[in-house]
């Protein structure tokens, strides 16, 4: 299940120091000089529609991260990932509003709340396994919701709240601002995923994924791991349910529906359950889709008559890309990658590698 | 006296889906988070079988209702069969997702709006006063109605019935009712076709009462605790379960504040989670121990 990436040949390493690093070669240093050039120039290039996509693209990821993190290592079910990014969203709503508190309290205030609020979602992970925890954190996501909906009721934000854009000394966040703050973001929380998982509670996480005894056994205290990684995962949630209220400048519960949560499951499903790639890829596809599905319906003849479907056809289609990948790629984007680099590395043979070859 | 027959009708509405829950739960182990959906396809079904049998709402009815037991087997055929034996998390996600798919493929055909079915059949929805001055619309007594029947019925079924039978064994264990020559995708593809029929029920009933839009599903959600705190395996414990849930969410709507009528069911879950995970007439599962 945690195979490392397929390398054409094996690397030795003769130091900690090498054993430790990020980057072993220099093509995956090229690679990443590449991506990092690519992703720095997009904004001087792109149109202002496909700059607020990859704004959303990175919110999402922060997280689909802390979800895989959760989910794909962990082994804990969540459906309520929407309640906690509501939750996020709403401390700073709710502090903008009523204190005119700037970011840099709203933002530790909001990894504050995920954090508490982790710790009540993890709570009943001690006890309860698979459907019976997922059902729980179903109803604990209701009960965020509620209490925002509360919460604006009565203080007669019905519509919602209005946030004031976030300045430092004057300055203003535009467009490309946004877009390197939010990249900043994702590249934090992929880094911070990244060295928590080679680190000693990533291991405890995938023992206790594997098999909860055993990895007693070995000594890991699996309450406090459990915890930890409810905590980490939704703070981390929290801060992106942060910068999404700045984002978008409003908050309103209706943004936080269910749905949503399902579309996080979706991004991890799709990706590729226990591979941060996969998040990444899974968050990208699945916040990109509708505008796919969007542009694809405008192909077709008498677009007019089809505008007032697009959200039908966007829901009818994403439920059934789901299923599709259910049943036919359970390891989702990332397994169809790896079968790629698979096939180059081996080409011109077919034999599949004999360490970790699954089905 | 109001008060009391708004909580038994709620309470056979909850009872009425739960039963679909726990049938699928009880033979296959899978929860099916689709069921919200599926009955809301029954009670669209009766919109179109309506302008189909024009004039005759009982021949529509019926066909509406034949037409969910068949969408149930085979959503299990070409879809849940492929999930069987999977991860806990894929099968549930695959309902999920059907969920979202049958929501989509409703709002397409059927549009968004508020839809009126007694309408489309022809048939009317007097007010009965009962006893005491208290008032219950004719569909939600035949709603009420409709659940003990379907209550008996299955618990006839299950307890004499060849198939019922087959069918708690396939829960018990299904690799020994497998060796004892039970059909088990037979079984699950029953259980299915069943837990959609009844979950038609009440969508048609309800539909036929106040109106259809497509957040019907949402109430079905609403059902959903009252099958945990019954227990998930167990109908007696559906029955049980909607009443309780039922009345907590009437008590406290009327005594409280109306806004927590969403959230009311969840806080009976969270509160019987803790307590009691298998519910009050459910079977012990394993649990771990703090």
């Amino acid at each position: 299940m945690f195979r490392p990436p397929p390398r054409a040949s094996g690397y030795l390493h003769t130091g900690y120091g090498e054993d430790l690093a990020l980057l072993r070669t220099r093509t995956e240093r090229a690679s990443l000089a590449v991506f990092v050039l690519i992703v720095a120039a997009f904004p001087f290039l792109a149109s202002p529609f496909a700059l607020d996509l990859a704004c959303q693209v990175f919110l999402a990821s922060i997280g689909a991260l802390s979800l895989m993190l959760l989910t794909g290592y962990a082994g804990q079910i969540s459906l309520g990932h929407a309640g906690l990014i509501a939750a996020g969203a709403f401390t700073t709503g709710i502090l903008a509003r009523e204190v005119a508190a700037p970011f840099w309290i709203t933002l530790p205030a909001s990894a504050l709340t995920g954090i508490l609020l982790g710790f009540v979602f993890g709570l009943p992970s001690l006890r309860l396994r698979g459907l019976y925890l997922a059902v729980s954190t179903l109803a604990l996501h209701f009960v965020v919701i509620y209490l925002g909906g509360e919460y604006e009721t009565k203080r007669g934000f019905s519509t919602g709240i209005l946030i004031d854009p976030p300045s430092l000394a004057g300055l203003k966040l535009g467009a490309r601002g946004w877009y390197f703050v939010l990249l900043m973001a994702a590249a934090a929380s992929l880094m911070i995923c990244i060295n928590l998982l080679r680190s000693r509670s990533g291991r405890a996480w995938r023992a206790i994924h594997v098999r909860e005894t055993v990895a007693e056994a070995l000594g890991i205290n699996i309450a406090r791991y459990k915890l930890l990684a409810f905590v980490i995962s939704s703070s981390m949630t929290s801060v992106a349910g942060c910068l999404f209220a700045y984002y978008r400048g409003f908050v309103s519960v209706e943004a936080f529906d269910l749905f949503l949560s399902i579309q996080y499951v979706a991004m991890i499903i799709i990706g590729g359950m226990g591979s941060l790639l996969g998040a990444l890829l899974g968050a990208m596809f699945v916040t990109v889709f509708p505008y796919l599905i969007e542009a694809l319906l405008r192909l077709l003849p008498n677009a007019q008559k089809l505008a007032g479907d697009i959200f039908a056809v966007n829901y009818a289609a994403f439920g059934g890309v789901m299923i599709l990948f259910l049943v036919f790629e359970p390891l989702g984007l990332v397994g169809i990658w790896r079968r790629l680099q698979n096939y180059f590395l081996l080409w011109p043979f077919r034999y599949k590698p004999l360490a970790g070859a699954r089905k | 006296m109001q008060l009391a027959v708004n909580i038994v009708v709620l309470g056979s509405i909850y009872s009425l889906i739960a039963c679909g829950y726990v049938l699928i739960y009880r033979v296959s182990r899978v929860l099916n988070l689709a069921h919200g959906e599926l009955m809301m396809l029954g009670a669209y079904l009766v919109l179109a079988t309506a302008s189909l049998f024009n004039g005759h709402p009982g021949v529509a009815l019926a066909a509406a209702i034949l037409l969910s037991l068949l969408t149930g087997g085979l959503v299990y055929i070409f879809l849940m069969r492929k999930m069987t034996g999977e991860m806990v998390l894929a099968a549930i996600l695959t309902t999920v997702a059907l969920g979202i798919l049958v929501r989509g493929i409703v709002i397409l055909i059927w549009s968004a709006q508020q839809q009126y079915p007694a309408q489309a059949l022809g048939v009317s929805n007097p007010s009965l006063v009962l006893f005491g001055g208290a008032r219950i619309s004719f569909w939600s007594a035949v709603l009420v109605a409709t659940t003990i029947v379907v209550y008996g019925a299955l618990f006839v079924f299950l307890r004499f019935g060849r198939w019922g039978m087959r069918m708690r064994a396939a829960g018990q264990n299904p690799l020994l009712a497998a060796q004892r020559g039970i059909n088990l995708h037979g079984v699950y593809a029953l259980a299915w076709s069943l837990s959609t029929l009844t979950g038609a029920l009440a969508g048609i009933l309800m539909a036929l009462d106040s109106g259809l839009t497509s957040s019907m599903p949402v109430i079905a959600l609403k059902a959903f605790p009252a099958a945990l705190v019954g227990g998930l395996d167990s109908f007696a414990g559906a029955l049980i379960g909607g009443l309780i849930v039922a009345g907590a969410e009437v008590l406290l709507i009327y005594y409280v504040d109306p806004l927590l009528s969403d959230v009311v069911p969840f806080l009976v879950l969270i509160a019987m989670l803790v307590v009691r995970p298998w519910g009050l007439f459910g079977t012990r599962e394993e649990l771990d121990r703090v």
